[in-house]
């Protein structure tokens, strides 16, 4: 499990960054060096197995039913990610903690990082391929939030919106080559897919499969033509660039390659795409890197051109090549790391990242010159550092793999000019900005960085420099391993030698070294020339104006369909339901009628169905004098509880009783902030529609429902008959399906009903609403009197009522009753107080906030579900035994009954806080006192 | 008795859809009670109608009423209430920062 530890740990680090920033700036990087040890830790003693080979899979049962599974594996290619992903990770956290200013938020910067960090570690070791997706989307997330880090500024915005745009495009793209090639193998898993290889190559959808893929690694890595992102991501604090555009995020692509490598590489397709995609972008990088006169910009291009090299030389297929391919991942993760650490510090330190500003800045900073030179020349491919070997081993295999194609000459020229750019703008690098001239109208004299801020670069150059004298030593040994991971057969002999002999790839060093410093020195003409096509159209530019298109259509579709009018949306709303639903009745012979025995009409019920109609429809006709519809519409509430008791719902009929109390009582309260009678609405064609569309819904309404109570039908109810006392231990079968069988939806439902508690108090907050001074008859509205009588009974009422609450909440179980129904009747009762005696009497005897009681229901009813665990059952399973208790009897207590005082608690608490706070909005003078109270 | 019962539950239908069609938000609030009262009815004759027959176990009964869509209507009727308490907090505040109870939020041209 040390796996899913691995990859658990950065997110936990991101919530103790988070957090402990707030007591000291430097806790956030604390608690990110603490997180980054101790994954490198973890994965310590899981190395050794690893480098004898074998790869590491461990699974952690989630879904197992469906084959849902969480499946991590580590291998060479996952752990040498892995170490890339934290060794620099450790490096970048130790210097953004110097880099950034006091004005930045060191705990949203770190603990985005480590989300990142953690998201990318998932890319690295999942075995499963959905299970990579996600932590592949999360890095896209994750990095959305770092490149916009400094929110405030439109560029960082704007260039992290476009990378999430292109980045999670991409990430659409590969999961429909995901799920295609889950379908091919009949597996997502790694290990499987890997060794399928034949299966999918000779599959009729290998090409979709291997375009969607490569759709989603090209976007990632910033390949030609979804390069531009990249270098608008550099708005990006700059640790950040050298985190993300070094080792991980654009690596995340090049990953991918490496990872499918032995099942989707070996065919034409393969070759031309990738190895087509590869070195375009290798060339277009390297050239347009030596015109960016920003440090960042240069330094991103330089980037694009090395994911580039990285993409051909996977593009090229063969064994040696792919292996050169790893081993490019590898340095230039750690040149390219030390680059971006070092314009950082050059911005830090001179306030400007210009390259025509800047210059002699060897007399300020000797130290981090030397530094820069070894970086730079290891991007360059310098001999003796070790940006010279991946590239000797690159324009080997640009020699060797051609001799088969029809113009062998072609790879070798191309890649030697990429080549010598690459060396022409390392030699601007440093020319330009350490050695020539002076600085130019610098905001600040420029001065070597703090300590602490070279040595995260001095480790990185050490580490270059090593590698690139010994090489044997110091890679071999890893290189093999993620080699042999890539290829998954034995790696071909090769050696990792300074000294290979005068063969055609020194020459091609030797070409490119000299040509690139030619370039340099004639940089000017170049200058001039590239000037005047700088007004060509741009991928940047077309992205923009695809995405403008696509607002535009947006804009036009939603300005089409939108009518701006709730009617008329409404209208269109109901008849487009009815259409359905009456299309499915069209071309069918059923009968309307069903077989079913039909139940006898009695006066009494007929006499109260009329009048519910017949109050309805005076609703209808009457809605626009409210207080009136209002009565009326609490008749036809009444009349429904009716109908609940006469067809056997008892428990129904109570809710419906006494919620239709308390939304009269509600809707009263409002009405008082409205016009008391509703403006006549102009007679017009409209209104002929709406009414027939009315009233032909309600002939579907009741053909359906006739057609269903006529129906004989199958049902589940002896299922909860049979074990509603043996298994939920109570009599009343409608509240043991609430508070155990279906205990989960209660707790949701319960839950929705606090939300729309706390929405209506949220919204009522600062709202002023007034209300009229006289009634509609010009008689003043008066505030004090209360009715002597009605005032004294409901105080006398209320201890009984409670009473009555209590008896029906406990007896629930076993009799019509229960949570909802007692929480209801208690509402009720408080409410008449309220009515009764003004709130001013009643605020000063009973707590006015209700969040508690709300709170407090909610955890009674999670906590009695969690309970159930600790026992070892499922989420709210229920358990009851019988007490004896002296005089009263036999008793059976359940722990549903808990829950469903949870559920008691939560309907008063929410009732009430709907009510009082309406209620109190009607005498501001009265709030506003019980606000100081409150205070007090 | 199943003949009243549709008739009833397609009249609520009505009147809801009717009034939910109004232009004045205290109309619609009326229509969407309606609404409510119509849906709950139609679920709960999902499970036919019986009578005499409630849920309650007991060893002399013979024949009980289906519980299930009582179960789901009780909850639905506190959640009508939620919801008729959210819409008509929401007319009131449209009122209050609009300066007018039309459902678009502003007259009719």
């Amino acid at each position: 499990m040390q796996l899913a530890l691995v990859l658990i740990m950065p997110f936990f680090g991101a919530l103790a960054a988070a957090t402990l920033s707030r007591l000291s700036r430097s806790y956030g990087a604390i608690a990110a060096v603490i997180t980054c040890l101790s994954c490198l830790l973890l994965l310590y003693p899981l190395c050794a197995t690893v480098f004898s080979g074998q790869t590491i899979i461990q699974t952690i049962t989630w879904i197992p039913s469906i084959d849902l599974n969480l499946t991590f594996r580590l291998d060479g290619l996952g752990l040498l990610f892995a170490l890339l992903i934290l060794g620099i990770g450790l490096l970048v956290v130790i210097y953004a903690r110097f880099y950034l200013s006091s004005r930045d938020s060191m705990g949203r910067f770190y603990a985005y990082l480590m989300l990142f960090m953690g998201a990318m570690l998932g890319i690295a070791l999942s075995e499963n391929i959905i299970q990579l997706l996600i932590f592949w989307e999360l890095t896209s997330v994750s990095s959305f939030l770092l490149i916009s880090y400094w929110q405030q500024r439109e560029e960082a915005r704007s260039g992290a919106r476009m990378a999430l745009s292109i980045t999670g495009a991409g990430g659409l793209a590969l999961l429909g080559g995901f799920i295609l090639l889950g379908n091919i193998v009949g597996s997502y898993d790694l290990s499987i897919i890997l060794a399928s290889g034949d299966i999918i190559r000779a599959h009729a959808l290998y090409l979709p499969t291997l375009l969607l893929i490569l759709l989603g690694a090209f976007t990632k890595s910033a390949q030609f033509p979804f390069h531009f992102w990249l270098p608008n991501a550099m708005a990006a604090p700059t640790p950040v660039s050298a985190y993300l555009h070094s080792a991980t995020m654009v690596k995340a692509g090049v990953f991918l390659l490496a990872r499918f490598f032995p099942a989707l590489s070996g065919t034409s397709e393969w070759g031309w795409i990738v190895g087509g995609a590869g070195l375009s972008t290798l060339c277009i990088g390297a050239y347009i890197a030596l015109f960016k006169h920003d440090l960042k910009s240069m330094l991103a291009y330089s980037t694009i051109s090395h994911l580039g090299l990285i993409t051909l030389l996977f593009g090229i297929g063969t064994p040696l090549a792919a292996i050169a391919g790893v081993f490019h991942i590898i340095n230039h993760a750690i040149f390219k790391a030390a680059l971006f650490m070092i314009a950082g510090i050059i911005d830090h330190e001179t306030g400007s990242r210009d390259m025509r500003q800047l210059g002699g800045l060897r007399k300020y900073m000797p130290h981090t010159t030397v530094l820069a030179l070894l970086a730079s020349a290891a991007m360059a491919g310098v001999p003796l550092l070790s940006g010279f070997l991946s590239k000797e081993m690159l324009f080997q295999e640009a020699v060797d793999s051609t001799q088969s194609y029809s113009w062998p000459w072609l790879l070798p020229i191309a890649v030697t000019v990429a080549g010598a750019f690459a060396v022409a703008y390392s030699i601007r690098f440093i020319h330009d900005v350490f050695f020539h001239g002076e600085s130019k109208g610098l905001l600040k004299t420029p001065h070597e960085p703090v300590r602490w801020l070279k040595i995260p670069v001095e480790i990185l150059v050490g580490l270059s420099v090593l590698i690139g004298i010994l090489p044997a030593f110091a890679v071999k040994a890893i290189l093999d391993n993620a080699a042999s991971s890539v290829l998954q057969t034995s790696l071909p002999n090769y050696s990792l030698a300074l000294w290979h002999g005068l063969n055609p790839a020194l020459w091609m060093s030797v070409i490119a070294l000299s040509m690139g410093a030619f370039i340099y020195l004639k940089r000017q003409a170049l200058f001039e020339l590239n000037g005047r096509f700088e007004a060509l159209p741009d991928a940047k530019a077309m992205y923009l104006n695809t995405l403008e298109a696509l607002f535009n259509v947006a804009y036009k579709i939603t300005e089409a369909l939108d009518t701006q009018s709730l009617q008329r949306m409404l209208y269109v709303f109901y008849a487009f339901a009815l259409l359905l639903g009456m299309s499915a009745f069209f071309g069918s012979n059923a009968t309307i009628t069903g077989s079913r025995a039909l139940l006898p009409i009695d006066a009494l019920s007929l006499l109260i169905v009329i009048g519910a109609i017949i109050a309805a429809l005076s609703v209808v006709v009457l809605h626009r004098q409210r207080l009136i519809a209002l009565i009326l519409i609490g008749a036809v509430g009444l009349a429904v509880a009716l109908v609940f008791i006469k067809f056997s719902a008892p428990d129904l009929a109570l809710t419906q009783l006494s919620v239709e109390v308390v939304t009269i009582v509600l809707l009263l309260l409002a009405l008082y902030f409205l016009p008391q009678h509703g403006a006549p609405e102009p007679a017009s064609h409209k209104h002929i529609q709406y009414l027939t569309l009315a009233a032909i819904a309600g002939v579907c309404a009741t053909a359906l429902s006739w057609a269903i109570l006529t129906r004989p039908y199958e049902h589940i109810a002896g299922f909860f008959i049979e074990k509603s006392f043996t298994e939920g231990g109570g009599t009343n079968v409608v509240n043991v399906i609430l508070v155990d069988f279906r205990g989960y939806d209660t707790l949701g439902e319960v839950t929705v009903l606090a939300l729309a508690a706390l929405g209506i108090y949220a919204m009522l907050d600062g709202l002023r609403l007034v209300g009229p001074s006289a009634d509609s008859e010009h008689r003043a509205w008066n505030w004090d009197a209360k009715p002597v009588i009605m005032a004294t009974f409901s105080r006398l009422l209320l201890p009984l009522a409670l009473l009555v609450a209590v008896f029906i909440l406990l007896r629930g179980h076993n009799q019509p009753g229960g949570g909802f129904i007692a929480g209801l009747i208690t509402a009720v009762a408080l409410i008449m107080q309220y009515l009764a005696n003004g709130s001013a009497w009643t605020q000063s005897r009973l707590p006015a906030n209700m969040h508690p009681v709300i709170a407090t229901g909610l955890l009674f009813a999670c906590i009695t579900g969690l309970a159930s665990w600790l026992f070892g059952y499922p989420f709210l399973t229920s358990t009851f035994s019988h007490v004896h208790w002296p005089w009263v009897g036999d008793f059976e207590i359940a722990s549903a009954m808990a829950f469903d005082l949870g559920v008691y608690l939560v309907v008063v608490g929410a009732t009430l806080l709907i009510l009082i706070n309406l209620g109190l909005m009607h005498q501001p003078s009265e709030k506003a006192k019980l606000k100081i109270g409150d205070h007090a | 008795m199943e003949a009243l019962i549709a008739l009833l539950i397609g009249v609520l239908t009505m009147c809801g859809v009717y009034l939910s069609l109004r232009n004045r938000t205290f109309s619609v609030v009326l229509g969407l009670t309606f609404l409510s009262y119509a849906v709950n009815l139609f679920l709960f004759a999902m499970g036919r109608l019986t009578i005499g027959a409630p849920p309650i176990l007991d060893n002399s009964a013979t024949n009980y009423a289906d519980p299930l869509p009582q179960a789901l209507v009780l909850t639905a009727i506190v959640i009508s209430f939620a919801m008729t308490a959210y819409v008509i907090v929401l007319a009131l505040k449209s009122r209050a920062d609009l300066g007018n109870d039309h459902v678009d939020g502003k007259e009719d041209d």
